[in-house]
């Protein structure tokens, strides 16, 4: 369970704050949107949840674990139970597929024998199996993209969390990877998933949260993009 | 073992990603690291010369000659009784006085034409101008001063020499040059410090996306850090094993092959000050890549 109890967080002492006394909770295995203008505090709610930035006051919390207060050597454990996609896909390009989803094992001291028996499973599982030996120059946006969630899944974490996941894609190509981000929810990983594409949100009929200025406007199940 | 070929794969592609970058590092470290060496080595052959010199080194007391004219000679030269009294006093300073050899003045003229035989200035002496002598071995050569002291000024005695001193002089110049090479080797090492910390920020660039991703999948804070610390301690190894080289170089050509070949009179460092010195090289570059690259890769990266 992810709750954040009155959070505010400003990048600049004196700035205006990217979040405002914000709180919520998502509970185990819900799908929800973030839903803001750029700049209206959706990623910072991301960064702060791996703790790449720390709030000024308020509690984020994970399963009772206060991510404020988590020492930096366990931050990497913090992250492990976190998979992340962004709308660059983050990919290297020198490797393979399946060389890219590998070295998220690979950096965490995984064996040999679990990389061989996990990286083709989640490369099935995100439809790539048979594209395992291409260069990611060689692939579309949306295999991209997909390889991309393929290495965030592959430690099996609890939460996947994409920053505009679809930014890069055509709208078709949007609808593959929101039908995958839907499997993966209901195989019971918690998606949260930051956006502006009102098309995606009002189709998936998921939780909204909606964010202006830093502060929440709209909380709801099975909302809309913007009107409801 | 997967994983050290894991680590060792990202650790080649950081060198050969800055190929240049890296032949400076190496090339410093082995430049730095050779002036340390030789610094040492330097050191070990003020040693050697000391242990050699010090064990043949003796106090002379040189005897009046008709020729003298120190006040303590105004008597002209030195009568049989002021001898044997020296010899006396000399034999009742034992265990300081170890040996005590008496030079006469045909034996003192014999080594001088010994010495200065190809040298035209031979042709002029003769035996009489040569002052005879005690030539003293002390137990302790540091108490020569005991014996300065007691001989110094007495009739029939010119002048009490230590041999010590002149060698001292010897001794300080190459003390001297032993401290310039030490101080250039800490300058360079001072520059390859600075190296090493050029290369990592370098590295990090480089490597910035699959540091990215290593942040994000979690990897441990010394995941992140090792490829840094195994390219500078790559760096420092291969440096110090060329400074080893370029130290056994030195040792088995200039100076077993050049220098001893016209430098007769003493004995040189051996094979032991080499590997001593090649050693604590390679283990200071080392201490040296860690502690930079530690330290360097805190301001590159966070976790």
């Amino acid at each position: 369970m992810i709750k954040f109890e009155n959070v505010t967080m400003a990048y600049r002492k004196d700035g205006h704050p990217a979040l405002d006394d914000v709180s919520f909770q998502i509970d185990d295995g819900e799908f929800v949107f973030l839903v803001g203008q750029s700049g209206a505090g959706k990623s910072t709610i991301l960064r702060l949840l791996i703790k790449e930035e720390t709030a000024q006051s308020g509690n984020v919390l994970i399963d009772e674990v206060n991510i404020g207060k988590l020492k930096e050597k366990d931050v990497p454990k913090l992250r492990r139970n976190i998979g992340m996609v962004f709308q660059d896909f983050r990919l290297l390009p020198e490797k393979t597929v399946a060389e890219n989803v590998a070295f998220a094992l690979q950096v965490l001291n995984k064996s040999h024998e679990e990389i061989r028996q996990t990286v083709p499973a989640v490369l099935d599982l995100v439809g790539l199996l048979d594209k395992a030996n291409r260069k990611p120059e060689q692939l579309s946006g949306g295999e991209q993209q997909r390889v991309a969630i393929a290495r965030a899944l592959v430690n099996r974490p609890a939460i996947l969390m994409a920053d505009e996941p679809s930014g890069n894609l055509d709208p078709d190509t949007t609808v593959e990877i929101m039908r995958l981000l839907d499997q993966i929810n209901k195989a019971g990983t918690t998606v949260i998933m930051a956006t502006h594409d009102a098309g995606i949100v009002d189709q998936m009929r998921k939780r909204v949260i909606e964010i202006t200025n830093g502060a929440i406007v709209r909380d709801q199940i099975q909302g809309g993009y913007g009107y409801s | 073992m997967n994983r050290f070929r894991f680590v060792m794969e990202e650790v080649w592609q950081g060198i050969s990603r800055s190929i240049t970058l890296t032949i400076a590092l190496v090339a410093t470290f082995a430049i730095s690291l050779s002036l340390l060496g030789v610094s040492l080595l330097v050191g070990s052959q003020v040693n050697e010369m000391k242990d050699y010199w010090f064990d043949r080194v003796e106090v002379s007391i040189f005897l009046c000659t008709a020729g003298s004219d120190t006040p303590s000679c105004a008597n002209g030269p030195a009568s049989e009784e002021q001898k044997s009294q020296i010899r006396t006093d000399l034999e009742a300073m034992q265990p300081l006085v170890a040996e005590i050899f008496f030079e006469s003045q045909q034996d003192a003229y014999n080594r001088f034409i010994e010495r200065f035989k190809s040298s035209p200035i031979s042709a002029n002496v003769t035996p009489d101008q040569l002052p005879e002598s005690f030539r003293i071995k002390l137990s302790n050569p540091e108490e020569f001063t005991t014996v300065v002291n007691k001989f110094l000024s007495r009739p029939g005695i010119e002048a009490v020499r230590d041999q010590r001193a002149t060698l001292s002089k010897l001794f300080s110049v190459l003390g001297g040059l032993q401290a310039l090479s030490l101080g250039f080797a800490a300058a360079m090492l001072v520059v390859t410090s600075l190296l090493v910390g050029n290369t990592i920020r370098v590295t990090a660039y480089a490597r910035r996306r699959e540091i990215g991703i290593m942040r994000l999948v979690g990897a441990s804070k010394m995941a992140l850090r090792l490829p840094f610390l195994l390219e500078a301690i790559f760096g420092a190894l291969l440096g110090g094993l060329i400074a080893a080289g370029i130290l056994s170089f030195v040792k088995g050509y200039l100076v077993d092959q050049v220098i001893a070949t016209s430098f007769t009179f003493t004995s040189f460092f051996g094979w032991d000050a080499v590997i001593s010195a090649s050693l604590i090289c390679i283990g200071s570059g080392t201490m040296l890549a860690f502690i930079t690259a530690w330290f360097g890769i805190a301001r590159h990266l966070k976790v």
